[in-house]
């Protein structure tokens, strides 16, 4: 029921820093009890130095949400303010060995929670533009709301045009039917009928016919492909790197997050796809382990 | 430690005896049911057996109303796309708001197809409005779909009063009673009811077996088509293990079913009572006058239901919460929003559900193991300040957004 790592347990077990603070000059409440998470975050800052000399939480939530908010009052603590705000909803979820993606709004809160107790501190007033909807696809943690936002803002028709720009989909699959609800929804019709395979858009036939590219260039156009991928896969925390090309097969080796993540099937198929639209010939991208194999 | 499991409604241990009758089931008796040879002759009537066992617990008139599928949730969407087929002029489908998902996603699904789907409301105990139910039969609905005991609450629904209302006006009407076979005395021979649900592993058979009783002369339509098995009703090879397992299962439920009203209820209310006289701000949801014997559905303010199962876990309790944030809703449970109960009760509801395997030592740990962890969970919560809710000027707490 619960994929929660050792480092959750141990914090919703036993949380750092609980409780109301005395002295507190800077306190942030973010949360809305309707969604069955709220938080309260304060601050005790040196005016002097804009040190935090304590941080503490009061949270209703489930076990995540505590655990998050432990683990924030735990990375603040001794940073001056600038340095805290540089801290991410990832910085939070690392620190915890991760999140489940269901949970990943427990780790934005904290940052929000951080960014309303801050201004709070400075006399600003905070404004949130937290929107959040059901979670839709569990491989990417991308939730309704974000779908709808980037479907209606740029205008996207198809299943594929939606995970290109959300990343939503592009894992297991299971969310396309709710995905395409959502389109319905925002477009008031049906999407156009997309091909029933993936494959036939890459099919050679469609492709133009290219200039035939010698070993080097080839090899070239290759290295150059995955650097241009690379950018992407190391916002998730994983990278790749070119091991060996042999005739048609290419083989990459996928470090970071992407190793041994659900989702190396579908990152390798996403580079096989870059790759064959680029050098106009069908060819097959392998990890590198696949290599030891032959 | 010796863990302690309170949570029957959600699925039950499989009984010693189901177990030990299952299991010639994988070795020697291993013919298919059809077959004209020995091997397919023991097994056909094993089934048999348990067909005639399964029709006495459910006081069905005769033994081929009986339909065995894979599931509580085959035998609902079974019984729901049946009576839409097999009467294509009528359209419409009454069903309540508090429903399993089995039959709400359905009935979902079905409203985009363009079938009219009818939700009647529940009160602030669970309850349905019968002069409403009564204003939406008409002749454009198929069938009304209501279950007979809530799995949140255990709040019971006159399901055979609302069958009498539907057949008088020509309705089928089918019950997901997954939750009440087993607890509840049921004799379908004297009642009105059309079809119903039922799920093995809710009563200590195995999971992966289910029932759909459908009277006979019930115009019905499968829902999946292929061979002659369940009168061709229900197409697929028999899981006799499973079909075994669970004729066992009902003889036996057969033979507790009044200890359910009895000690069941009694270890129900002593729960109940032990955790409400040591625990502030706390209420029991649902309509405690007419719900199933084994389930507390307890609401405890201002804390939320997965710290409650998770401090509860470490010390081997098992329940479970009715609020749905385990399931990547951020929302509480649709019953507890169905009844208004206000948010801040709805995300700390804990559902407690028994079975004859608990015993008394059980209930008096776990009314002794509660106070200490809603009482730590509370000094986490911003809405709770020292031993009562957090309140007045610059102390209630009220964060942004919502």
């Amino acid at each position: 029921m619960w994929d929660y790592s050792e480092k959750v347990r141990e914090h919703f077990f036993n949380p750092r820093n609980a409780g109301p603070l005395a002295g507190a000059n800077g306190v942030g409440d973010v949360g809305s009890i309707r969604c069955g998470d709220a938080l309260r975050l304060m601050l005790r800052v040196d005016p002097e130095t804009e040190i935090i000399e304590a941080a503490h939480f009061q949270t209703f939530g489930c076990g995540s949400a505590i655990a998050s908010s432990s683990a924030l009052t735990e990375i603040i603590k001794r940073k001056t303010l600038d340095e805290a705000l540089k801290v991410s909803n990832q910085d939070i979820a690392d620190y915890l060995d991760g999140l489940p993606p269901e949970k990943m709004h427990c780790s934005v809160m904290g940052r929000e929670a951080l960014q309303a107790a801050v201004a709070n501190y400075r006399g600003e007033v905070w404004r949130d533009e937290h929107e959040e909807g059901d979670l839709v696809c569990k491989c990417f943690a991308i939730d309704a709301a974000m779908i709808e936002r980037t479907i209606r803002d740029n205008r996207l028709q198809t299943m594929s045009d939606v995970t290109n720009y959300t990343k939503a989909g592009g894992g297991c699959s299971a969310c396309h039917e709710k995905i395409e609800d959502i389109l319905i929804a925002v477009n008031g019709r049906l999407p156009p009928a997309e091909p029933q395979r993936q494959i036939a858009k890459t099919a050679p036939a469609a492709a133009p016919v290219k200039p035939r590219l010698s070993n080097y260039q080839r090899i070239r156009k290759i290295e150059e492909t995955l650097e241009a991928l690379r950018p992407a896969l190391q916002r998730d925390h994983g990278d790749v790197t070119l091991v060996e090309v042999d005739g048609k097969r290419i083989f990459v080796a996928l470090s970071g997050a992407c190793q041994g993540c659900q989702m190396e099937a579908a990152t390798i198929g996403g580079i096989q796809q870059k790759l064959v639209e680029v050098l106009g010939e069908l060819v097959q991208v392998l990890p590198a382990a696949a290599l030891a194999r032959d | 430690m010796t863990p302690i499991y309170l949570d029957n409604n959600a699925t039950t241990a499989c009984d010693p005896a189901v177990v030990a009758a299952m299991l010639p089931f994988f070795t020697e008796h291993y013919g298919n049911a059809s077959s004209i040879h020995s091997f397919g002759a023991q097994v056909g009537h094993a089934l048999k057996e348990a067909r005639g066992r399964v029709q006495r617990l459910l006081g069905a008139a005769h033994d081929s109303e009986i339909v065995f599928t894979s599931c509580g949730t085959e035998s609902d969407s079974t019984a729901i796309l049946s009576a839409l087929k097999a009467y294509p002029e009528r359209r419409a489908i009454i069903t309540t708001v508090v429903e399993h998902p089995a039959i709400l996603t359905l009935c979902d699904q079905l409203e985009k197809e363009g079938v009219v789907v009818h939700r009647l409301r529940v009160d602030r105990r669970g309850r349905i409005d019968l002069d409403e139910y009564q204003a939406l039969l008409s002749e454009r609905v198929a069938i009304v779909s209501a279950m007979w005991a809530n799995n949140e609450t255990g709040t019971l629904f006159p399901v055979e009063e609302m069958a009498e209302m539907a057949h008088q006006r020509g309705i089928l009407f089918h019950t997901d009673a997954v939750q009440a076979v087993g607890k509840l005395p049921i004799d379908l021979k004297t009642t009105r009811i059309d079809m119903l649900s039922c799920s093995g592993h809710k009563l200590h058979a195995p999971k992966g077996i289910g029932v759909l009783y459908v009277r006979r002369n019930t115009r019905f339509r499968p829902l999946l088509r292929g061979g002659h098995q369940e009168r061709g009703r229900r197409a697929g090879t028999e899981n006799s293990a499973a079909i075994v397992g669970l004729g066992v299962a009902c003889e036996l439920a057969q033979q507790h079913l009044e200890t359910e009203s009895t000690t069941l209820k009694r270890l129900r209310d002593r729960l109940e009572r032990g955790i409400l006289a040591r625990v502030g701000n706390a209420f029991v949801n649902g309509d405690t006058l007419y719900r199933l014997p084994n389930t507390a559905s307890i609401a405890f303010e201002f804390v939320e239901g997965e710290g409650i199962l998770l401090l509860l876990n470490q010390q081997g309790i098992a329940a479970s919460s009715g609020s749905a944030c385990t399931s990547g809703s951020l929302e509480p449970s649709h019953v507890m929003r169905a009844m208004g109960i206000p948010y801040t009760a709805a995300h700390g509801t804990i559902r407690f559900s028994l079975s004859r395997y608990n015993t008394e030592d059980e209930v008096e740990r776990v009314i002794a193991a509660l106070p200490p962890i809603i009482a730590q969970l509370r000094s986490l919560s911003p809405y709770w300040q020292g031993d009562a809710p957090a309140a007045g000027p610059g102390l209630s707490f009220e964060p942004a957004y919502a």
